[in-house]
């Protein structure tokens, strides 16, 4: 089957599951239900696609498919913020209550901890990026354990409204928020657009990418800074999915064997919309399960990993 | 002309490259050589900003190759490194249309077209140009990087120990296709060798490095003999001539 | 670094240890049987004590072994995924036995421990592309998996906040009768010297091992299974303490390079120096409260890692 057959059949699907969730046993209020279920699929979209984009990018900078942006202490940082809120200001305050400023705060916080590492770090001839990612990381344990700390000393009420907050869900997104994101979405977008093709030399090789012309150093710096952004907003719009992005990155390699960046997002993405959009329809309308779908993604993302890295070495690299 | 002017390199506080200075003539063959951790690699790295000098610089014509824009620079002087590790998956005419980026930033125009194919050619690589890089031998992926470098087009070609991991017959089928590089089509090839006879049957020039300095340098000519290659590999190497070559013979010198 | 130096300091440590509390207690009130100072001596004191290097020695020696079995002096139980292994074994045995008995827990931990190590080897074997520091990357990311998928357990079951709060690594709460099981940490530690030659060889590889006529498979199972052992017992104790395992060796390994027979001993008391240290710190900051240890170690352990990476590159290049 050929590339673009493909896509559009993953594009098909995805259409599938967006109009099952949108019309599947909508009872009596239709004009309550509806646009709901609107805002929902139009935050699980914008989610899944920031998540998408921002995964294959990063693992093409960084030449490998294990490793995504939220790993390396992204996630932690959010659930510093949010436990640092609940903790010391309680489920009452203005920075819960008002959601715009707990967006904000949430995506700059996240941005500046993700701009100061690589700023400090960041000089390739200095410090490969492995080195980079693994500093991220131990500071992402390091942020870790406070949090862990903190959740444990909260009053269990206050740690159940917390728990919401530190868990992915679609159900209680709010709708202008998701316009906002949806803006971060589409600036990021108009710039991916211009670098498409400079990644695809960039899964050449540091040297080779060099070799041909591409400024490295400033390419990297960007593609990081890029999908730190994106994020920090699909986690400060709906809780972290640390595993989304692993899976349908490496799912869209397999299914679309090329090295052209352009399908490898798109599929990326469509299959993102598909595994959000379609995972939620199968957790509210059939397991009528209490777990969050994010928890569920993450399982089947783990268990997806430990396979993909027992099965196949070249993953690894 | 490419100019390196006292460039130096350290890792720690140990100079890798100390302080060299080294004229590139162009339409020449140039072969960097020298014993383990002389710091051939590391000037090839630099001259072809893949790695930045501490200090010194390197001059392409007049102007400091850090200064030159990153694309310009790419249709001037084009690297080829000894690791080509790679994620994803290409067939050998895609690997070598990548070295048309600079001109076409990834859309080929029929020009573009028209030089993978003749870089193909060159390489004799058009019977199994859709074959994919992971399915080749050595050889035959080392063949296909060349051609990527040679569509690519530049004045300069810079390879780094290309024959390494290649067998007797390969390596002189790659050496030859320099050579032929040079005389026919005008390039400038530099290249970092580790076998001392394949730099004395086909470069015109070499630069002996040592401890991160040039120990000697110059044509062919001057470097291989006894006295210069005492100096520079500490070893009693007797020259002799065979067919019009210099052959080292090495195997059983005194040191 | 001379061994009647770190003795010396273990001794020092360990007196401020055992005089250091909300109860004021002299060693005359210790000649007073009876009375309630000599009580808490003998019922929390001197149990927290021993725990303490019992699990400081356990803990990096654990690390050794591992480290010299992998080759890789990144790897270690908590990047290595051991010590998530282990708590997403007691979840499951809390599942599966509405009121587990200590020896299931054991069972259950200890065979979670070993298998998830074990998992982590083959991933090692498998991978091609072995730097150095993305082999601790891979191993972070596994770690994450697999409480990802401890998550999803406890998320369901409602026991995400419970099994938190009972695996971070605290002293404070070890008294007489609940700390016994450290013990095993001695035979552990007879074993590893008796076999620190093995381990050495085995790391160099399955070949190489045969060469030197070492049964490579058993070699390298008995030491995953000392360390799956060592594990269990301080998680089911103490809890999870992380980076022990990491820094221990490697401070060691700087200074008296890496023959595992001559650094053992060294290992094992500077890792009962380190954790008696980080212990006392955590009870003197916020006294009479205390911070708990798995905190103290995750700050101090985590920036002496990042010291040691940027060192390491300073020295590597």
């Amino acid at each position: 089957m050929r590339n673009s057959v493909k896509l559009i059949l993953l594009a098909v699907i995805a259409i599938v599951c967006i109009l099952l969730y949108a019309f599947y046993d909508i009872k009596g209020g239709f004009s309550y239900a509806f646009p709901r279920r609107l805002i929902k699929i139009f935050a699980m979209s914008i989610t899944g696609i920031a998540i998408a984009y921002s995964t294959v990018v990063f693992q093409t900078i960084t030449h490998n498919r294990i490793l995504t942006p939220s790993v390396m202490g992204l996630d932690s940082m959010y659930q510093v913020v949010q436990t640092c809120i609940y903790f010391f200001l309680g489920s009452t305050s203005i920075l819960v209550i008002n959601k715009y400023l707990n967006f904000t705060i949430s995506i700059v916080l996240m941005v500046l901890f993700a701009l100061i590492l690589y700023r400090f770090l960041f000089r390739a001839d200095k410090f490969p990026i492995y080195f980079l990612l693994l500093v991220g990381m131990v500071l992402g344990t390091l942020l870790g354990s406070a949090t862990t700390f903190l959740q444990v000393l909260i009053d269990p009420n206050e740690y159940l409204n917390l728990q919401s907050k530190l868990f992915a869900s679609f159900s209680k997104v709010n709708a202008d928020l998701v316009w906002v994101a949806f803006a971060i979405l589409i600036v990021a977008f108009i710039y991916g657009f211009k670098i498409m093709r400079q990644l695809d030399v960039m899964s050449l090789g540091r040297e080779n990418a060099i070799n041909l012309g591409v400024n490295y150093d400033r390419l990297v710096m960007n593609v990081l800074v890029l999908s730190a952004i994106l994020i920090a907003t699909s986690t400060a719009l709906v809780g972290p999915i640390t595993f989304l992005g692993l899976i349908v990155a490496n799912l869209s390699y397999q299914y679309l064997p090329t090295y052209k960046h352009s399908v490898l997002i798109a599929g990326a993405s469509l299959i993102s919309i598909i595994a959000l959009v379609g995972g939620q329809f199968i957790v509210e309308h059939i397991f009528e399960l209490s777990t969050t779908l994010s928890v569920i993604i993450n399982f089947i993302g783990g268990i997806y990993f430990i396979y993909l890295l027992l099965r196949e070495s070249r993953a690894a690299g | 002309m490419i100019q390196v002017k006292e460039l130096s390199k350290f890792f720690g506080k140990k100079a890798v490259v100390d302080n060299v200075s080294v004229t590139i003539e162009t339409g020449k063959i140039t072969s960097f050589i020298g014993p383990n951790g002389a710091g051939k690699s590391t000037l090839l790295s630099m001259v072809s900003r893949l790695l930045n000098a501490d200090t010194g610089e390197v001059l392409l014509d007049t102007n400091d190759v850090r200064r030159i824009k990153s694309d310009e620079f790419a249709k001037r002087v084009s690297i080829l490194k000894q690791s080509n590790f790679m994620n994803v998956r290409l067939t050998i005419r895609e690997l070598v249309s990548f070295g048309r980026y600079p001109y076409s930033k990834g859309r080929l125009t029929n020009e573009d077209i028209k030089y993978v194919d003749q870089a193909l050619e060159y390489m004799n690589l058009i019977d199994i140009q859709h074959s994919y890089l992971d399915e080749l031998s050595g050889g035959q992926r080392q063949r296909a990087f060349i051609a990527m470098v040679i569509a690519q087009d530049t004045d300069y070609v810079l390879l780094d120990e290309p024959l390494n991991n290649l067998d007797m017959k390969h390596s002189v089928q790659i050496m030859k296709i320099l050579r032929k590089l040079v005389d026919e089509l005008g390039k400038t090839v530099v290249i970092v060798l580790h076998d001392i006879n394949f730099a004395s049957v086909y470069s015109d020039r070499i630069v002996a490095l040592k401890d991160g300095r040039v120990v000697k340098e110059g044509p062919t000519d001057e470097i291989i003999n006894s006295d210069a290659l005492k100096q520079i590999y500490d070893m009693d190497i007797p020259v002799q001539e065979q067919n019009g070559c210099r052959i080292c013979v090495y195997f059983n010198s005194h040191s | 670094m001379r061994l009647w130096i770190l003795v010396l300091a273990a001794i020092v440590l360990s007196s401020i240890s055992l005089f250091l509390g909300a109860t004021d207690i002299t060693p005359m009130d210790l000649l007073d049987f009876g009375s309630d100072e000599a009580e808490i001596f003998y019922i929390s004191r001197i149990p927290r004590l021993a725990s303490i290097i019992l699990a400081g020695i356990g803990m990096s020696v654990a690390g050794l072994i591992m480290q010299s079995l992998s080759r890789n002096k990144f790897v270690s139980p908590t990047t290595a995924g051991t010590l998530d292994a282990a708590k997403l074994g007691i979840l499951i045995c809390m599942l599966l036995f509405t009121s587990a008995s200590y020896t299931q827990q054991i069972i259950f931990c200890f065979a979670f421990a070993l298998i998830g190590t074990l998992v982590f080897m083959q991933i090692l074997n498998r991978i091609k592309f072995k730097d150095a520091i993305f082999i601790p990357l891979i191993g972070i990311m596994y770690g994450n998996i697999l409480s990802a998928i401890t998550v999803f357990f406890a998320y369901e079951a409602d026991l995400l906040q419970n099994i938190d709060a009972w695996l971070i690594g605290d002293f404070s709460l070890i008294i007489k009768g609940r700390y016994e099981l450290l013990y095993l940490s001695i035979p552990v530690l007879i074993i590893a010297y008796i076999y620190a030659n093995r381990f050495t060889v085995a790391g160099m590889g399955e070949d190489f091992a045969k060469n030197l006529g070492v049964h490579y498979k058993f070699v390298l199972n008995l030491g995953l299974v000392l360390v799956a052992l060592i594990s269990t017992t301080v998680v089911l104790t103490v809890g999870i303490i992380p980076f022990l395992g990491l820094i221990v060796p490697n401070l060691v390994s700087i200074f008296k390079g890496d023959n595992l027979a001559k650094t053992l001993p060294h290992t094992a008391l500077l890792g009962v120096v380190f954790l008696l240290a980080c212990d006392i710190v955590g009870r003197i900051i916020i006294y009479p409260y205390e911070i708990p240890i798995s905190l103290t170690v995750g700050v101090i352990g985590s920036a002496i890692f990042l010291i040691m990476l940027f060192r390491g590159r300073a020295y590597a290049k």
